[in-house]
């Protein structure tokens, strides 16, 4: 599976830091790009509730991704589906995972961007026609 | 066309984190062609389960092999590791500096709170 960690050690404590990641105040802060605004930032934090951030970079082409949160544990850890809705091919479902450590000095975030695994992918799309179609894809996809 | 890169993302990732097939790797990023049995040699595993290891490496996309008489010959495919690269190094440059940029923003909130308890 591919996945993407990073580690900041932050000087702020972990409530802090969870409240930046998951209020549309916080969020309009730093998601998105330098220079370029958050145009959009609504959060319904409560496990199953969706996320929806919109921004705009300097060449001002638009981006949005959007997804559901699957863990929400104030101030320790937030686990999120992501799905890029706008600004070229949709490359899938993906996860980001942030788990928030009390250290010392503040905090410890670690951050990890996600690919699915094939299997994991099938089972969020458990009943539904989404899973099927990729299969069905995969499989043409394969003869070609 | 998607489905089919990710997949193959998948594939390449699972074969890497087998250190047995990351020296494999390593051993073919040195020196290029090489016999099987050669590979097979700086390990303490008999042949059988090297095969298997290149087996995996193979279907991942990550090694050729060609036959010429008696002796299999093994190479380094770089294209599927070039893709995976790509991956991480597009969300990397995603991600990275809007962690700055959070970092920044917790710790002038933090210091402000600081400075006037409530």
């Amino acid at each position: 599976m591919t996945s993407l960690t990073l580690v900041r050690r932050i000087k702020a404590r972990p409530s802090i830091v969870f409240d930046a990641i998951t209020t549309p105040e916080g969020i309009a802060q730093w998601w998105g790009p330098e220079d370029g605004p958050v145009l959009v930032a609504e959060t319904d934090t409560r496990v199953g509730g969706r996320y929806r951030v919109r921004f705009r970079n300097l060449d001002g082409t638009e981006h949005e991704s959007c997804g559901v949160y699957l863990e929400l544990v104030r101030p320790e850890r937030v686990v999120m589906s992501w799905r890029w809705t706008s600004g070229g091919a949709d490359p899938g479902e993906s996860r980001v995972e942030m788990t928030l450590r009390a250290i010392p000095e503040g905090t410890e975030l670690t951050f990890t961007h996600s690919q699915l695994h094939d299997e994991e992918s099938r089972r969020s799309h458990e009943n539904g026609w989404a899973g099927a179609l990729q299969k069905l894809e995969a499989r043409f996809a394969n003869q070609l | 066309m998607m489905v089919k890169y990710h997949k193959q993302l998948d594939r390449t990732f699972a074969a890497l984190v087998d250190p047995t097939r990351r020296a494999i790797l390593a051993h073919l990023e040195r020196e290029e062609g090489v016999t099987v049995s050669e590979l097979a040699e700086p390990f303490r595993i008999k042949l059988p389960a090297v095969m298997k290891h290149l087996d995996v490496l193979a279907n991942a996309g990550l090694i050729t092999r060609s036959k010429a008489g008696r002796t299999v010959t093994v190479r380094l495919r770089a294209q599927p590791m070039r893709q995976a690269m790509e991956w991480l190094s597009h969300y990397e440059r995603f991600w990275s500096p809007r962690l700055d940029r959070l970092a920044l923003y917790v710790e002038a909130k933090e210091a402000d709170s600081r400075r006037k308890p409530r």
